[in-house]
């Protein structure tokens, strides 16, 4: 480009130190240029790097103007330069021309002054064209961006909504959207299934249209104060009609929808029908209370109804109840010779015939087995239960038809008939089942009314036998020892262990209040080995007193004992514990317990006897006495019952023949190489004769009574003392424990 | 209606970004006159902000200059913005050319314009997730197919926590990607904080920020510092963005500048 005034003018060859100045010009230049500019925009670069890169483009600027005319081209590329590097900001380009103006020309000369302003102006040109384009660039790439942005966004709310309204079509569950206004204005294709409605006309209808008299009022509370925004969501279980009329039933949820600001805009349902599952609850609850066999109310049912009675009824109240407890005569027979399908046939005619004379809205329920009970919830008295039975009686009073024979069935009942507020619901049960069995003891095809002093007797024993486990552990027991004696001299060669209970309410009660019971509910084993360990411990003590004179001690172990798995061991324990010399401790069984069984019970008291442990057979004579059996039974001592030496008690008139059997008895004893021993002995006279039939001990008032532990010891230091305490000493001594 | 978290966030243009509002700070042209409209103002209010974000970007580029030269060519920027000048590729590749790098950030259009300007480029990626959702940013097939996690990691957190606030709970996404990164990767992160600002100036911008997406939380010098946590911070520790292993002396007033830096490294 040639300039006016410029013309003619040939650029002077550089020379070196043209060249060196030049240089310095240049480094000046940029060192002063980046510190005008540095802050001003951002670049990405240090200090050391700004300063390198304006040095490039000083150098083509200094090199410009010496080449005259300057190149313009080079004034653009700086400017273009300088945005290419983000020299953005306005000031950068304000303090580079200022620059520039002023230091290029007190650099090179004032001869440059106005080749400076021509590619200031360039620059200047160059820097806004580029910047410009690199604006738009910008401003193009970002809407570009947005562009790009937005249809990923559209897409990506299209899949959403696309699998939301999949969900809602597809969804097994009845999906509603309404206004606040309770119009409804979408529903999903299960909702419109659930109602029979299509969706159009779902939408014609309101949410008020869905009530149903069945709703509870707080279900259109709740809907209320959700509407008004108080309530973000509930849900309920309400039924509902369809539009075929037929009812439905389902877990509604109802939410509310809100706009941005947070006020209420929407109501969204969601109905799960249940109707198939209240059915199916329906259905169950009625098996859970039902009896399948003969579809009669069952013991649950009863027992519902009884609980509801009894909590129901306030204490004071004069409602009455009553029951007939009903069991048939006989049915195991009939189960047992019939078989089992003709039993259920008539389980199943009986419960017919029962529910027959159900016309008072009596409750019949089958209880279980052959028994069933009918419920009067409001007696009028006695007369009216007993009415009952004997309908009852007479509707089984007809021959039933069973799988073609006709089968007579008769029952027995038990009647109770009480206030309700006299008692509980295991009162009135127990009273039933007494009752009922007291009818069956008076003979079959009877009813019995239950009288109260009757089952007295039988609270007592419920009482005691739910007490001794904790009697027990309380050591509310206690032995007595009844002193067995030698015939031959009348001195104490042992003692039999009776067990008493030292009972807190009744006083001290003897074996035959408890022992029976005990067996029954198995405290006897906890019982029993209380009893073995106290025994155990006084024999120690005699044993550590008397030596070789002391007593052994006989204590009897029940059936149920002998039955446990570790009597032997636990035996064992005991002595070891005790310290007692196993000779010195005798076990006795009754003859029951010996015959009744083999196998293991044998086993143990073989290994009893191989401890040196003496076995003996308690009131022998009293049952099923298979003598030659006796000769199998690892048995050392029998004990004869009292019952034996009764003829001989008085002095002048013995009675033959039970002299001659007891005699028998003990030969056959000492046949077999056993002690004999006489129980009960009461008179000298008895004593006389047993001792003459070759009993080797004897046991009874005659020589002791049961004597506590320390009499016991009294009398073995004082042998010659006075008289060994009588039957005056101990009113309660009773049987021995077994 | 509120917009359920299932559906996407959409893209508004009405409402200024912090991504674009920052590259106008920064002098850039990828942004909208809401968003100059929002950032004029800020600066009316406090005219050293372009400074500071400079200083920041200043700091982004010294900090992935002293990772690379520690060896370290991988480089995860969580909140990266819109790709400006001075990217963290550039400068990563201008030290170690096969320096892979991967940009996180929220904002879709900036993740549209990072991709967009990325295309051509294999050794770096772009992920649109959330910081906090770490399992989404770690796991995204993107971080996978640049990144090598089994690797030193530099994890870029430049001025995003202060867009966290602490019911997000940004210390325990942190705690999040330290267990997940190899030993020996470096976190490099940088904050605003109004410890040197008059408090009326600092409750300004934050009300200011409130009118973007991405309201603002300033935090002081010990909060920052506790983003290290489970790193040795290195020194010269939390400092004033200039203050930062600076190339060459310090500017005049840089300890004006309200904005907390430092690299930390996993051992």
């Amino acid at each position: 480009m040639t300039e006016p005034g410029r013309a003619g003018l040939r650029p002077r060859p550089p020379d070196q130190d043209d060249a060196r100045r030049d240089g310095d010009a240049v480094h000046a230049l940029a060192r002063d240029w980046a510190a005008e500019v540095e802050g001003t925009s951002y670049v990405p670069m240090g200090s050391d790097e700004l300063v390198e890169y304006l040095t490039e483009i000083s150098a083509d600027l200094v090199a410009a103007l010496r080449a005259r005319p300057a190149d313009t081209g080079v004034g653009l590329e700086a400017g273009r330069r300088l945005v290419a590097a983000h020299f953005t900001g306005p000031s950068t380009v304000e303090r580079t021309i200022v620059l520039l103006a002023t230091r290029l020309p007190e650099l090179l000369g004032d001869e440059v002054r106005a080749d400076v302003t021509v590619l200031i102006g360039a620059l200047a040109a160059g820097y806004s064209t580029t910047l410009r384009d690199r604006t738009l660039d910008e401003q193009e790439a970002i809407r570009r961006a947005v562009i790009v942005a937005r249809h990923q966004t559209e897409q990506a709310l299209h899949a959403s909504e696309a699998r939301f309204r999949a969900m809602f079509y597809e969804a097994a569950i009845g999906i509603g959207l309404g206004d606040l206004q309770g119009r409804i204005v979408e529903v999903n294709p299960k909702l419109t299934e659930l109602f029979g409605y299509t969706a159009q006309e779902m939408r014609r209808r309101t949410v008020g249209e869905l009530a149903h008299p069945d709703d509870l009022p707080s279900v259109w509370v709740q809907y209320e104060r959700l509407l008004a925004g108080e309530l973000d969501n509930f849900g309920v279980e309400k039924r509902f009609y369809r539009k075929d009329g037929e009812e439905i039933i389902c877990n509604l949820t109802l939410s509310l929808v809100r706009d941005e600001h947070g006020d209420p805009a929407y109501q969204v349902a969601m109905l799960e029908d249940v109707t198939e599952r209240h059915l199916l609850q329906s259905h169950l609850e009625y098996q859970a209370y039902h009896d399948t066999l003969t579809t009669l109310p069952n013991r649950a049912l009863f027992s519902a109804r009884i609980e509801r009675i009894f909590d129901s009824t306030p204490p004071h109240s004069a409602r009455r109840i009553g029951i007939c407890f009903l069991d048939l005569d006989g049915f195991k027979a009939v189960n047992d010779s019939l078989g089992h399908e003709v039993g259920d046939l008539m389980l199943q005619a009986v419960a017919t015939r029962l529910a027959e004379q159900a016309t008072d809205g009596e409750l019949v329920a089958r209880m279980g087995g052959d028994e069933f009970v009918v419920l009067v919830e409001n007696s009028r008295g006695v007369a009216q239960l007993v009415a009952l039975a004997e309908r009852l009686l007479d509707a089984l009073g007809r021959p039933l038809v069973l799988a073609g024979q006709e089968l007579s069935v008769t029952a027995s009942i038990g009647i109770v008939e009480r206030p309700v507020a006299d008692g509980d619901t295991s009162d009135l049960m127990r009273a039933a089942d007494i009752t009922l069995y007291s009818a069956k003891a008076d003979g079959r095809g009877r009813w019995a009314l239950h009288d109260p002093s009757r089952d007295e007797a039988e609270v007592t024993r419920f009482a005691l036998s739910a007490a001794m486990p904790v009697a027990i552990e309380r050591e509310e027991f206690f032995a007595l020892y009844q002193p067995l004696v030698a015939m031959s001299d009348h001195g104490m060669r042992g003692v039999e262990a009776l067990v008493r209970w030292h009972h807190p309410q009744l006083g001290v009660l003897g074996p035959g209040r408890f022992i029976g019971l005990a067996e029954e509910t198995g405290a006897i084993v906890a019982l029993g080995h209380w009893v073995l360990v106290r025994a155990c411990r006084d024999a120690r003590r005699w044993y550590d007193e008397f030596g070789d004179a002391a007593p052994f001690v006989s204590v009897n172990v029940a059936p149920r004992q002998l039955h446990e798995p570790n009597l032997l061991g636990d035996v064992e324990v005991v002595l070891a514990e005790t310290g007692l010399p196993p000779h010195l401790l005798q076990i006795e069984l009754t003859e029951r317990a010996l015959t009744s069984d083999e196998g293991a019970p044998l086993k143990a008291l073989d290994g009893l006897r191989a401890l040196g442990v003496r076995i003996a057979i308690d009131d022998f004579g009293t049952g099923y006495s298979n003598l030659s059996y006796l000769r199998k039974l690892p048995v050392d001592v029998i004990k004869l019952d009292g019952s034996f030496g009764e003829g001989l008690r008085e002095a002048d008139a013995a009675d033959p023949v039970d002299e001659r059997i007891l005699g028998t008895l003990v030969e056959l004893g000492h046949a077999l190489g056993m002690t004999v021993c006489a129980e009960g002995v009461e008179t000298a006279a008895q004593a006389a004769r047993l001792r003459r039939l070759g009993c080797d001990e004897g046991q009874g008032w005659h020589f002791a009574a049961a004597l506590p532990r320390e009499d016991i010891g009294d009398v073995l230091r004082d042998p010659a003392g006075p008289p060994w305490p009588g039957p005056a000493r101990d009113a309660v001594t009773g049987p021995s424990v077994s | 209606m509120t917009r359920p978290a299932w559906a996407p966030q959409e893209v508004d243009i009405d409402r200024p970004s912090a991504a674009r509002v920052y590259d106008y700070y920064l002098g850039g042209s990828h942004n909208f006159a809401v968003d100059r409209e929002m950032a004029r103002a800020a600066i009316a209010d406090w005219p050293d902000l372009p400074r500071v974000m400079q200083a920041n970007r200043a700091f982004m580029r010294r900090a992935v200059r002293y990772c690379a030269a520690q060896g370290i060519d991988q480089f995860l920027d969580v909140g990266s913005g819109i790709p400006t000048v001075g990217n963290v590729h550039e400068v990563a590749q201008a030290e170690d050319p096969t320096a892979r790098v991967v940009y996180v950030d929220i904002d879709p259009v900036a993740v549209a314009h990072a991709r967009a300007l990325l295309a051509d480029d294999t050794r770096t990626g772009v992920v649109h997730a959330d910081f906090l959702d770490v399992d989404a940013v770690l796991g995204d097939p993107m971080t996978r197919a640049v990144l090598d996690l089994d690797r030193p990691v530099a994890l870029l957190v430049v001025a995003l926590l202060h867009f966290v606030g602490d019911e997000r709970r940004p210390a325990d996404a942190l705690a999040r990607y330290r267990d997940a990164l190899a030993p020996g990767s470096h976190l490099v992160l940088s904050h605003a904080s109004a410890d040197i600002m008059p408090p009326e100036q600092a409750d300004e911008h934050v009300a200011l920020y409130r009118r973007t997406a991405t309201p603002m939380s300033m935090r002081p010098h010990d909060e920052v510092v506790g983003f290290f946590d489970g790193f040795t911070l290195l020194d010269p520790g939390v400092v004033g963005l200039p203050f930062w292993r600076p190339d060459g002396p310090v500017p005049a007033g840089a300890d004006r500048n309200p904005g907390y830096a430092g690299v930390g490294r996993r051992d």
